[in-house]
């Protein structure tokens, strides 16, 4: 049982956990599943700046705070006592894609070359960690909505400019991934 | 634009929570429960591993398709039961889910999120997940993150919704 849960979970039991939250939060306390919005909350509790967008009662959503306090929590506790320290399985033809350009260290679930402090100070760690999140915040915003509040929650409920949100999701990052990426990579 | 639809993106955007009611805030640590389960399997499943979502994107392995399809599924029956049998919260408050109504920001948007998604690896709680599992690195793309945010926030009346 220990050793079942020290391998990586198949994806139809990641999944049925994740739909379970979206009427947990529901029958919780009436919330919907969303994480993005937690970005504008940050904003509108500690840089309002007298803008419209960022004045409302933030502290009537601290529950969002405190969902994604234990996300991080939960992240904790599932690195420290329940892994292995087998690399990550990545299928051939992106190992062999990744290693044009010096990305070869599987031991994280994030390529060190890519994501660390010295990373940051070049051209291309640049982009992945700075630009990269920017577009994640101004996105999700401008879409009124991430891969939770959208994709999960929006499409739970039948929503179609969730589906309109979730497709252009998709097709920004097959752009990104296959066109744009190889490019930022090879800097 | 009109005010009225300045506010219903407002709204749209806002993503409120329907509850009127009020609790003390400890009453929150429930989110905090269901949060921690969320971290463990993303962690677990290894959906915050920036190399999945490369391999999703590149239609390489089926599992983030998996996750995700799944995930939706579970969603949408969960959601259809609510309504269906008007299950109340544990409080006795009627459940709402506020529809989202459509403006071109979810195209816009949704592309640009699109790029940051496949360039980071990560959407918003995978980056929150990263902390728990110690890159703290990625500190610097939640702050680059709020910043965006703040950025729409600041320009929002001046772009096409």
């Amino acid at each position: 049982m220990i050793e079942q849960i020290q391998q990586p979970w198949p994806w139809y039991v990641a999944g049925v956990i994740i739909g379970l939250i979206v009427p947990a939060l529901l029958i919780l306390g009436n919330k919907s599943f969303g994480i993005s919005s937690n970005l504008r909350h940050i904003c509108a509790a500690c840089f309002p700046a007298d803008i419209q967008f960022f004045k409302y009662d933030w502290k009537k959503e601290i529950w969002n705070f405190f969902f994604v306090g234990g996300i991080l929590l939960g992240a904790f506790l599932a690195t420290h006592y329940l892994m292995t320290n087998a690399p990550i399985q990545v299928s051939p033809a992106l190992q062999s894609e990744l290693a044009q350009y010096g990305i070869r260290n599987y031991n994280y679930m994030l390529p060190s070359e890519l994501f660390s402090f010295e990373a940051l100070f070049t051209i291309r760690g640049f982009i992945m960690m700075v630009v990269g999140g920017f577009l994640v915040g101004f996105g999700t915003r401008y879409a009124g909505g991430c891969t939770s509040g959208h994709s999960i929650m929006g499409l739970s409920n039948l929503q179609w400019p969730s589906l309109v949100a979730t497709i252009c999701f998709m097709a920004g990052g097959f752009l990104m991934a296959n066109i744009i990426l190889p490019w930022i990579l090879s800097l | 634009m009109n005010n009225e639809r300045v506010q219903n993106i407002d709204s749209n955007t806002a993503c409120v929570n329907a509850s009127e009611q009020q609790h003390p805030a400890w009453y929150n640590l429930k989110y905090t429960i269901v949060g921690i389960l969320f971290g463990i399997v993303f962690v677990k499943a290894e959906i915050i591993s920036w190399f999945r979502i490369q391999e999703m994107f590149r239609l390489q392995s089926f599992h983030m398709f998996g996750v995700i399809g799944t995930a939706v599924f579970v969603g949408a029956i969960s959601v259809f039961l609510i309504k269906k049998f008007n299950v109340k919260t544990i409080h006795g408050e009627v459940i709402k889910i506020a529809d989202k109504e459509f403006n071109k920001g979810q195209i816009y948007g949704g592309l640009l999120f699109g790029f940051g998604w496949a360039i980071t690896g990560a959407c918003p709680g995978p980056l929150f997940a990263h902390i728990g599992a110690g890159f703290y690195a990625v500190l610097v793309v939640i702050l680059s993150a709020i910043a965006g945010t703040w950025t729409y926030g600041f320009f929002k009346d001046k772009l096409p919704h």
